[in-house]
């Protein structure tokens, strides 16, 4: 029996090492025949030309500036709702927001996606003035929404890991409830807070299918009203059909996507550790 | 002593600050009211038992999302099938047999990272390997074991946070008593620990239910009915749209938006259902830690 144990307990190591260790080998191929600084530099992706070119700068700058639009519209929001549900909430409010936190983070990505799509893009169309409303600018709020229950979750376990003493000395001191929250409880719960920030960007880069449905997916350079490709949706969109040096290509920037989750992993990692030290 | 009010500057800090707070928690539930709300009032409607029980029909040119549904549910049975021994294995692994700390910790960063991987890599990494290296091609159990992966961590995690409570006593006392450690295991420990395995498996239900990108390209896009009693062949080589993905193929490929509505409902109801089912079971779990 001891074996079986010993073999399941290595299991999600064996799972992390072969996705890693698949990622690089497929992956490396397309790098090394385009050239690693064209295909990260590149501004022009045409995978279907006549003279193909792949350069998927405009993927990364789109994931970039989609995740960092995301976090500046949904961790104000979340920190807030956060605060909220830790230290001002009623327990019965708490009882009802709570549970309704829970029920958005449950929602499947399609689900988001398809209201984005019938919704959203139709309302920014009209708002304003364009010919198509599928862009970067909904992808923005669809995936704020989608990373709201994991800032608010995260957050709201840090701030109620704050012991008790240092509020009721701040509150000893004259400070007013809501002062105390903000001066003493945040401030104590910042890395916890700074993970939830952080795995919120995990969260943004690596969505797919909500983003397919409501970006556009053209492979242009990002721009606001822009119909914009992500590197998650890059990889989704062409492989059905793709083949040759395109689909080795689509590996590239499915390990490139990898390269910035593990980045973010590890920053999550040593932000975790640093509050438990 | 005497309480002097508070300075203006001071009174707006707060007020500001309050309505702020109540205003985002307000904003968080009016977003699921209205995602719900719509959701409903555009997908109810178009669901009939007609559109539950049947196939897609060109001839009659009738839509129904039977296959969607049975094939849903095989996806979670096979791969509950097969990621429940495996994580439950590995937390007890975790919990009961590891001594080296390292290891350990080392296997928890694992987790940890697999929790973090999009679901569209495991897709690509799935359908690489399990389709066209082991030659499954886009097929159900292609998607299944593409979601073992996707669902261990879950597994792991939630059998390892119940194990930890099972007390130390009830594991002295089995051994004293001359058990042997896989017996004390099975007798006792597992039992305890059941509500928390109980809880992993509703979640990864509910994961596998919400699961879409990683199926794209394991499980494909079927949308005809495999009969897999009849022939277990049909499970190897037939591709299968999960609700998920039929849900995105009618929306985006084939403009059929109330179809895409009424199963939106429909995996909304799913949702509601897992998330009471796992605040039930939890609430146990909770009372028992007492």
């Amino acid at each position: 029996m001891n074996a079986v144990f010993f073999i399941c307990g290595f299991i999600a190591i064996v799972f992390v090492l072969f996705i890693s260790i698949y990622l690089i080998v497929s992956g490396l191929p397309a790098i090394r025949e385009i050239g690693l600084v064209d295909f990260l530099f590149g501004t022009e992706w045409a995978s279907t030309a006549s003279e193909p070119s792949f350069g998927i700068l405009p993927f990364i700058l789109t994931s970039i500036y989609g995740t960092c639009g995301a976090i500046i519209l949904g961790v104000p929001v979340g920190f807030m709702t956060a605060v909220f549900l830790a230290k001002v909430a009623s327990p019965r409010l708490a009882g009802i927001v709570r549970p309704a936190v829970d029920l958005l983070a449950g929602i499947p990505s399609v689900v988001y996606g398809l209201i984005g799509m019938m919704v959203l893009v139709p309302a920014v169309r009209e708002a304003f003035t364009l010919p198509d409303g599928a862009s970067l600018f909904c992808a923005i709020i669809v995936l704020a929404i989608m990373i709201l229950p994991s800032i608010i979750s995260v957050s709201e376990t840090a701030l109620k890991a704050v012991p008790p003493e240092y509020e009721e000395a701040s509150l000893a001191l004259g400070a007013t409830h809501i002062e105390t929250v903000f001066r003493v409880s945040v401030p104590a719960a910042s890395s916890g807070i700074a993970a939830a920030v952080v795995l919120g960007i995990g969260r943004a880069i690596g969505e797919a299918m909500a983003i397919m449905m409501v970006a556009g997916n053209v492979a242009n350079m990002p721009g606001l009203f822009k119909s914009v490709r992500f590197l998650t949706t890059a990889v989704a969109s062409e492989m059905a059909y793709a083949s040759g040096l395109q689909r080795q290509a689509l590996y590239s920037i499915a390990l490139v996507l990898f390269v910035f989750i593990m980045i973010i992993n590890v920053i999550l990692n040593t932000v975790l550790k640093k509050k438990e030290a | 002593m005497e309480m002097k009010p508070l300075s203006g500057k001071r009174r707006a800090y707060d007020r500001i600050l309050r309505f702020l707070l109540y205003f985002c928690a307000a904003l968080t539930c009016a977003l699921l009211i209205f995602v719900i709300g719509y959701i409903f009032i555009r997908g109810l409607p178009h669901i009939t038992w007609e559109f539950l029980s049947t196939s897609p029909s060109y001839i009659n040119d009738t839509i129904g999302i039977l296959p969607n549904i049975v094939n849903t549910v095989y996806l979670v049975l096979v791969t509950l099938l097969i990621t429940l021994p495996l994580g439950v294995g590995a937390a007890v692994y975790l919990t009961e047999y590891a001594k080296n700390q390292r290891l350990v910790s080392a296997i928890e960063f694992a987790t940890e990272t697999l929790t973090g991987i999009p679901s569209i890599i495991f897709g690509l990494v799935g359908m690489l390997f399990f389709c066209q290296l082991l030659g499954l091609q886009a097929s159900l159990l292609a998607g299944s074991l593409t979601l073992v992966i996707v669902t261990i961590p879950t597994i792991i995690r939630t059998t390892q946070e119940s194990l930890k409570t099972v007390p130390q006593s009830y594991r002295e006392g089995a051994l004293g008593l001359g058990a042997g450690k896989w017996h004390m295991i099975r007798t006792v420990v597992l039992p305890s620990s059941i509500d928390g395995i109980v809880t992993g498996c509703i979640l990864a239900i509910g994961r596998i239910v919400g699961e879409s990108a990683a199926l794209l390209f394991t499980a494909g896009m079927g949308m005809s009915l495999n009969n897999f009693f009849a022939s277990p062949d049909n499970f190897i080589h037939s591709s299968g749209a999960s609700l998920t993905v039929a849900l995105y193929v009618y929306a985006r490929e084939r403009a059929e938006f109330d179809v895409a509505f009424a199963i939106a409902a429909i995996l909304m109801l799913l949702t509601l259902i897992i998330n009471l089912a796992a605040k039930l079971v939890g609430k146990r779990l909770r009372k028992k830690q007492g």
